[in-house]
């Protein structure tokens, strides 16, 4: 697969786009809006949030790591919008903060994710034989782990740090991946285009990349972003319990391991607000993955169930 | 339906071996080695051994062997119901398991329970009555509830009991035969927050779904030879509706039992989740190691039964 030309595919892409790409993007914008108002409201809060984490230096009003032990645990006040936690951090700013390290860690998960679920989905269905049964029954081992018990074995396994959970929701995430593209090759491979290709003598690598792979495009989209809300559920969890992002970064789900353990009055808004910014978060993710499914794909619905 | 159990059964082999496997080289294999990890990082750094005790604890460990040996020796002990013991107390497994096993299944029966109960209704109300004011509302909750984690459900309730009520669910474990109020006050909690996880999710399939057999042809022909809109709901729409909501509650088990652990942690309930989060913390290999095959085991059972009453609800599963 390794000699797969794809400078020369880049040149046929533009000469059979459309001219004004720009104006179709728009187009397709614009009829994505007026099929789906709520759609396109998670869309802007999405995009909200992810200026939020890029520019979390510029909007967090304190360092999120600087303990002042002056302050620790202060309900909000002026100063501190969201109180501040037991160190005396302000919360608000590790919120910010938090917010920027679990979307990086579910992108990038989601990302890893799919890419391996779709290039092990296409060369499993388009190869078949020994190695489609064998991918087969990998992908059945590795989704016979309930998705946070595999997570937590692996990042056990890994040892603690950022890679170590990018990687192990990375990897609970292949299995639908690979699922969905394979039975998409399935039904691809049986097309005339494709047999068009290996009638002019086409390789079975250049097939899958030109005429297999592209088809997977739309239905990987959905699961992408229908994924992206799982991870951002899975990395909470994990840190919760204390395997995932280590402190003293701040993440959404590690603020809130431990904060009900060693107090009389548990101080309310150390669990309040980090929890609904999880939820938020993965409301917009979940809402802007049934969009992009309902827009791209409505077919897929009853394939995922 | 006992060739389709046969084959069914026999697929599961292959995969609850490949599930060893992965466990066995997770543990072994990539950390390095399980008592170096004790000995690194193991009770917050407290336990210092000295180089004679981790290899006094390698050999009685069996660590010492050759990996396939060792393999080998972990399956049959596993075999035989023999789940070891914990490196730091010594306390055999398999008795854990047995005390803390009953906390943990009767959160979960009763979350799924629960779900079942409130979730399927909802479902084909919502799509029954499809964009009424009680539609929206059934889709707005299911919405919300998809994307709250249920371990937050539960640091929300307990705050909320804590502070409001000053007071909260026991902390040391009481199974339901030595007191089922104080029991039924430990696992309410848990069970209600990961059951409303569930019912989204099975509201949200249910709604999918009886809405897709709403537009069959054979509810048109009900229909219009006058049978009562209640019988073509319940003996035509719900049957065939029903078989993917069956299939995704099994992978939806998958979520709640993953859940479980976090859950449990949230609320403190002493299941066997947070032994499992102990034992991380700890690192008592032995104990993850055992306790990660019992859950993807239970996993596979389910996915099995899932798929068994998948065939008794559907023939044409069984003849394919």
């Amino acid at each position: 697969m390794a000699q797969a030309p794809s400078i020369p595919a880049a040149g046929d892409r533009a000469v059979v786009a459309p001219p004004n790409a720009g104006r179709a993007f728009f187009g397709a914008m614009r009829r994505f809006m007026r099929s789906s108002p709520l759609g396109m409201a998670a869309v802007v809060f999405l995009v909200m949030i992810v200026c939020i984490a890029i520019f979390a230096r510029q909007v967090a009003p304190f360092d999120p790591l600087k303990a002042d032990y002056l302050m620790t645990r202060k309900p909000p006040s002026a100063h501190h919008l969201l109180g501040t936690d037991n160190l005396g951090r302000d919360v608000l700013s590790r919120i910010i903060y938090g917010l920027r390290v679990s979307l990086v860690v579910s992108i990038l998960s989601v990302a890893l994710g799919t890419s391996i679920g779709t290039a092990w989905g296409v060369t499993s269905g388009y190869i078949g034989g020994a190695y489609d049964i064998v991918s087969q029954r990998l992908i059945e081992v590795l989704s016979s782990f309930p998705t946070l018990i595999l997570a937590l074995l692996l990042s056990v396994s890994l040892g603690p740090g950022l890679r170590t959970v990018v990687i192990a929701i990375g990897i609970t995430q292949i299995p639908l991946g690979t699922r969905i593209t394979r039975s998409v090759v399935l039904a691809t491979k049986e097309t005339a285009f494709v047999e068009a290709a290996q009638c002019i003598g086409a390789s079975p690598a250049r097939i899958m990349l030109r005429q297999v792979a592209p088809q997977t495009i739309a239905p990987m989209l959905v699961i992408a972003s229908i994924n992206l809300g799982g991870a951002i559920f899975t990395e909470a969890a994990l840190s919760f319990l204390g395997v995932g992002v280590p402190p003293p970064t701040a993440s959404l789900g590690n603020m809130l391991g431990g904060v009900l353990a060693q107090s009389f009055k548990p101080p309310w808004w150390l669990v309040i607000f980090p929890g609904t910014a999880i939820a938020l978060t993965v409301l917009a993710a979940n809402l802007f993955g049934d969009t992009l499914r309902d827009f791209l794909d409505p077919k897929l619905n009853k394939r995922l169930g | 339906m006992q060739r389709y159990l046969m084959r069914r059964l026999l697929t599961a082999i292959p995969t609850i071996f490949g599930i060893t496997v992965l466990i066995f080289v997770a543990m072994r294999i990539l950390p390095g080695d399980p008592v170096a990890s004790i000995a690194n990082e193991g009770g917050g750094g407290q336990y210092v051994l000295s180089k004679a005790d981790l290899a006094a604890a390698r050999v009685s460990l069996g660590l010492d062997k050759p990996l396939p040996q060792q393999y080998i020796s972990w399956i049959a002990d596993v075999a035989h119901g023999n789940l070891g013991h914990s490196f730091w107390n010594k306390e055999p497994i398999s008795a854990v398991v047995l005390r803390r096993g009953t906390i943990s299944l009767e959160i979960a029966l009763l979350a799924v329970l629960f779900s079942w109960l409130v979730g399927v209704p909802l479902g084909i109300l919502s799509a029954t009555r499809r964009n009424s004011w009680l539609d929206n509302i059934v889709r707005l909750f299911m919405t919300m509830f998809l994307a709250i984690p249920s371990f937050w459900i539960g640091l929300s309730a307990i705050l909320v009991l804590v502070l409001v009520f000053t007071w909260r669910p026991p902390l040391t474990i009481v199974q339901v035969w030595q007191d089922p109020v104080r029991n039924m006050q430990m696992v309410i909690g848990p069970a209600l927050a990961l059951g409303l996880g569930l019912a989204a999710t099975l509201a949200r399939m249910t709604r999918s779904s009886v809405l897709e057999s709403l537009g069959e042809d054979y509810v048109r022909t009900a229909r219009a030879k006058g049978v009562r809109e209640m019988l073509v709901i319940s003996r035509h729409v719900f049957r065939n509706a029903l078989l993917p909501v069956v299939t995704t509650s099994g992978v939806a088990l998958g979520g709640l039992i993953g859940g479980a652990v976090a859950t449990e942690t949230a609320f403190g309930v002493p299941g066997l989740g947070t032994y499992l989060v102990q034992a991380l913390s700890s690192r008592d290999w032995m104990v993850i190691q055992n306790l990660v095959l019992l859950y993807a085991v239970v996993f596979v059972v389910i996915n099995l039964i899932v798929d068994l009453s998948y065939g008794w609800i559907d023939p044409r599963i069984r003849y394919q």
